[in-house]
């Protein structure tokens, strides 16, 4: 235990040199990018994925992948903007419940194929991403919610609350802060880790992975709710065919830098949050610098499999032992 | 959720037996926009809608999920193969489409570009019908920008992307205004930025806009999704009384900032008005009343006289539309 | 390589013992061949019904020009999936060779230079993707989703924003170039389809592929080169993406970063409602050739008929999903 704890430590130290690291360089390059200004861009760009993030680093735990995100983040806002056009005279936290709880909906549906079917969860997702966007077209009528019809105080959680670090900024480090409470103190929580690590062994240890497993992905999907809130929140709109489109790679990208396994039972929120900020950073200091928004993609995808190689490398016990155990 | 389910069903079934009724006389038409969901789009539909009931044509509209450059061309094959008169069309790029085109025109389809032309390839579609004189579009929204900065400042433009044929001739017009014109002498084009028609590129486009020019006084965004995001991101960083914000928007996705003061005044045309006017010329081209060769006058019932440019280039109006406080209730689209 | 299958009936007879105690015909009617073979049926029938001017055989050739090429990669994802492994990097490959052919091609080289160019980078793709699987021993599915961001980006990087085009008139419109009423790309389906079909059918690599996919660890007793042919048949996916995107570029007549955009789900789509089984070791090309089929009806007669774009949304996640599930049960039906 105490050793899988130094990992843990490794990992989160590694990517928190690399995030001082990449601040330090684009500094230097650009002095205007340390600023106040430039942290509070780097805090409003952050909620967005950081909230989806925690869902799927459980799932990624779990030893799944949720590639529907996007589509159920789409779907919730829709949901909940047509909850606030239709009916205004209702309070927002209705809007909220309608968009948390459709997410939850969406992602129970998720774990629950890939539970009783036993299919992998990769492909089911894939389908699925499909599926709930042909969905939020039809419940849209292919109609995007108006910047008029999102409520004024939803509008105003992006930009300030009583402290005067905007409210999606607080919602966000809570929901990673309540994350890390349930995956640490509760008992499904360490469950999770169980299942991720050995699935064969989970139930001999009286864990019951399926209800554990539709949970996981039933959180996912509840947590994307909450990020289609946080779009309608700071973008003022929720467009049928764009929001939340590409939307689970910027997120798969934030988790797997964070340190999270893809073969499941490693990760942790501290590691996903320092992902989250490193890959905000990435995407604020690009413009700021001048670099041209088309090497973003590109700079995602090689991040990806640079943390994939340091993953393993780490689990191999150095490259050497990567690469002389690679012949069969 | 069961009723939305009934409304497609029943959907499905009106669009079955229109199919059934396009050997009968009256002139099928069919718009495809860029993609659905674009409420933009929606005004354009209304107005061939609204122009075919008054003239008696069949109007249908399909779209694909995404504004990708192919995802047009199934949906045109489509329509030759039902037989469809006139493919009005809002094309996504401005070549990807040629060969498709060629081979409905080849079976007797008539092609009308609506919204954008597709400069270069005009010899694969049979008329283009635009917003607006296009070449007004620059000067219009620099004056615009100008009166409210007191014609001194640092600008900045943000656009969509690097290649959308429209935008860079509007960007062109708006740099040659900036230099030739002594009125806008004090005024400095500092940068471009381009958001790609994407809300949050744009978001982040246009702050690091704010952080790398301190000094910024205005942004123009000749773009709908631009200028709303640009707007956006000037009420959460309170920076409305210094930066101001003009460009091309819709008035529903604008109405928040004007009423709130974030942005005094943006332009625009009728996407409405180009539905209508496209049906009509649509119809009186197919029954041979109206000849598609410049030159051409013809009316349309509440646009007046409207004439055929060289390359049959149709405008819908001559000036853009200004909207502010004191006309946005009077718009909804 | 040979020495292991000098007698090459073996593996096949084993596998056909262990899924036969029931009567041949069921044995026969179960397949998922047959069953993607009945939905076919069952799909023009309906797609006649939908709209009167769906039945028009050169309308459906032609309609099939724009999915063939997705088509034709999913027969070499088929044997990818079959080898336990999976590809989600051929639609990324595809736009990226293309730009790089259009870059070239822009730069001043000849034609055939420039498609050596896209040919080359093709394989090159493969070998990376294999490399990390093979090598490196990443799955090759979390793998896939990095190339895919990352082939995706360059061919971004490479191509910007803007539309290449100006390619010759002989290199434009392969999809109008006829034999009889075929269009040359469905021939070229047809004759992959046939090519792949004898390969994973009566050659020994082909054997030796369903052996990996049912049994890794029993493959590599059995002194199969199974890290040599998984780096293959990456490669081979890589190739065959680069000629897909020389298609659609001859097809457009130009390119962009963002062409094929999704084309994974379509591509994965196919495989799996041909029935081959998504965790390998079972499968067969001329499953994914109907299905291929059944894809270009069930989009065309959705087109035609007008409907919109949000129903077929829903029906392709539908049919995937389903279409896993069916496949599923049936092998786990003829297993035991």
């Amino acid at each position: 235990m105490s050793e899988i704890a130094r990992l843990f430590r490794a990992r989160e130290a590694g990517i928190l040199v690399m995030l001082v690291l990449f601040v330090a360089v684009v500094s230097l390059i650009q002095p205007r990018f340390f600023s106040t200004e430039t942290l509070r861009i780097v805090l409003l760009a952050v909620p967005l994925i950081l909230v989806a993030a925690m869902g799927q680093m459980m799932v990624l735990v779990a030893r799944h992948v949720d590639l529907s995100i996007g589509s159920i983040l789409g779907f919730s806002a829709i949901a909940a903007g047509m909850v606030f056009r239709d009916h205004p005279e209702l309070p927002l936290f209705v809007g909220f419940a309608v968009g948390v709880l459709s997410g939850a909906a969406l992602g129970f549906v998720n774990g629950l194929v890939v539970t009783v079917f036993k299919l992998p969860s990769i492909i089911v997702t894939l389908g699925t991403l499909s599926l709930y966007r042909g969905l939020l077209f039809i419940l849209s009528g292919s109609k995007q919610i108006d910047p008029n019809d999102i409520p004024e105080p939803l509008i105003r959680m992006a930009q300030t609350s009583p402290i005067d670090i905007p409210w999606i900024v607080i919602i966000a480090f809570g929901v990673a802060f309540a994350t890390w409470l349930f995956l640490t103190y509760s008992q499904i929580g360490r469950q999770i880790y169980a299942i991720g690590s050995n699935p064969v062994a989970a139930p001999l240890r009286g864990i019951r992975v399926m209800p554990v497993t539709i949970l996981v992905f039933t959180l996912s999907g509840a947590l994307a709710g909450l990020a289609g809130l946080i779009y309608a929140a700071r973008f003022g709109y929720v467009n049928p065919g764009i929001t939340g489109v590409g939307f689970e790679f910027t997120v798969i990208a934030a988790v797997v830098i964070g340190g999270v396994s893809i073969n499941g039972g490693v990760g942790s929120v501290l590691g996903t949050v320092l992902g989250v900020l490193l890959l905000g950073s990435v995407q604020v200091a690009l413009p700021i610098l001048g670099v041209s928004g088309f090497w973003q993609n590109a700079i995602y995808g090689g991040i990806i499999l640079i943390a994939l190689v340091i993953d393993r490398t780490v689990r191999q016990g150095g490259l050497r032992g990567l690469l002389a155990r690679g012949g069969a | 959720m069961l009723r939305r389910n009934l409304m497609l069903a029943v959907a499905l079934g009106a669009t079955l037996l229109s199919g059934a009724a396009y050997a009968a006389d009256p002139v099928s038409i069919v718009y495809i926009p860029k993609n659905t969901g674009n409420p933009y789009f929606d005004s354009i539909i209304k107005g061939f809608e609204d122009g075919c009931k008054t003239l008696g044509c069949e109007f249908t509209t399909v779209a694909p999920a995404s504004a990708e450059a192919t995802s047009q061309i199934p949906f045109v094959t489509a329509q030759i193969q039902r037989g469809v008169n006139v493919v009005a069309i809002s094309p996504n790029s401005p070549d990807a489409l040629n060969q498709v085109f060629d081979r409905a025109r080849a079976k007797g389809t008539i092609i009308l570009s609506v919204n954008s032309d597709m400069p270069g390839n005009e010899t694969h579609r049979d008329a283009a019908i635009l917003p607006v004189d296009f070449t007004k579009t620059g000067p219009s929204q620099v004056e615009l920008l100008g009166k409210q900065i007191g014609y001194e400042g640092e600008i900045a433009i943000l656009s969509a992307t690097t290649d959308a044929p429209d935008q860079n001739v509007w960007i062109a017009a708006m740099k040659e205004t900036l230099e030739k014109d002594p009125k806008y002498a004090k005024m400095k084009l500092v940068t471009i930025a381009y958001g790609d028609d994407d809300p949050q590129k744009s978001t982040t486009e246009t702050e690091a806009l704010l952080a790398n020019y301190p000094n910024l006084k205005g942004i123009i965004s000749p773009t709908t999704v631009g200028v709303a995001a640009a707007a956006q991101v000037v009420e959460t960083a309170k920076k409305a009384d210094k930066v101001k914000v003009v460009g091309l928007g819709t008035p529903n996705q604008m109405r928040r900032f004007i009423e709130n003061g974030t942005v005094e005044a943006f332009q625009l045309w009728s996407p409405y008005n180009q539905g209508l006017l496209a049906a009509n010329f649509a119809v009186g081209v197919k029954n041979g009343t109206i000849k598609n060769e410049a030159g051409t006058v013809f009316e349309v019932p509440g646009l007046g006289k409207v004439t055929v440019e060289k390359d049959s280039v149709i405008k819908t109006q001559a000036d853009l539309t200004t909207f502010d406080k004191t006309n946005i209730a009077d718009f909804n689209f | 390589m040979t020495s292991i299958d000098k007698n090459p009936v073996a593996p096949r007879v084993i596998v056909r013992e262990a899924a036969a105690p029931r009567p041949r015909w069921q044995v026969w009617l179960i397949r998922p061949e047959v069953v993607t073979l009945l939905l076919l049926v069952i799909a023009a029938i309906v797609a006649t019904r939908l709209s009167p001017f769906f039945a028009d055989l050169g309308f459906i050739l032609e309609s099939s020009t724009y999915y063939i090429e997705f088509a034709i990669v999913a027969l070499v994802l088929t044997i990818v999936i079959i080898s336990g492994e999976i590809d989600l990097s051929p639609a990324a490959q595809m736009a990226l060779s293309a730009c790089l052919f259009g870059t070239a091609f822009k730069a001043g080289a000849p034609i055939p230079v420039a498609m050596g160019v896209s040919l080359l980078s093709g394989l090159v793709m493969g070998a990376f993707n294999g490399f990390f699987v093979t090598v490196l021993r990443l799955p090759s599915i979390i793998v896939t989703i990095g190339t895919l961001i990352l082939y995706r980006g360059l061919a971004q990087v490479l191509a910007g924003d803007k539309s290449i085009s100006g390619f010759p008139g002989w290199f434009v419109g392969i999809d109008y170039r006829m034999v009889g009423i075929v269009p040359v790309p469905v021939l070229v389906f047809i004759a992959a389809s046939i090519l792949l079909g004898l390969f994973l059918g009566i050659t020994i690599y082909g054997r030796q592929i369903y052996q990996i996919g049912t049994s890794e660890i029993a493959a590599i007793h059995a002194g199969i080169r199974v890290r040599r042919i998984k780096m293959g048949l990456f490669i081979a996916s890589g190739l065959t993406s680069s000629i897909a995107g020389l298609m659609v570029a001859s097809r457009l007549g130009s390119v962009r970063y963002d062409l094929a955009t999704g084309g994974e789900l379509t591509m994965v789509l196919i495989v799996m409602l041909g029935g081959t089984y998504i965790f390998g070791g079972r499968g067969s090309i001329l499953g994914t050739f109907l299905a291929a089929w059944l894809l270009v009806i069930i989009a065309t007669g959705m087109t035609v008929a007008n409907i919109a774009i949000n129903a077929q949304l829903t029906i392709m996640g539908l049919l995937l999903i389903v279409s896993i599930i069916a496949t599923n049960a049936i092998y786990a039906r003829s297993q035991r």
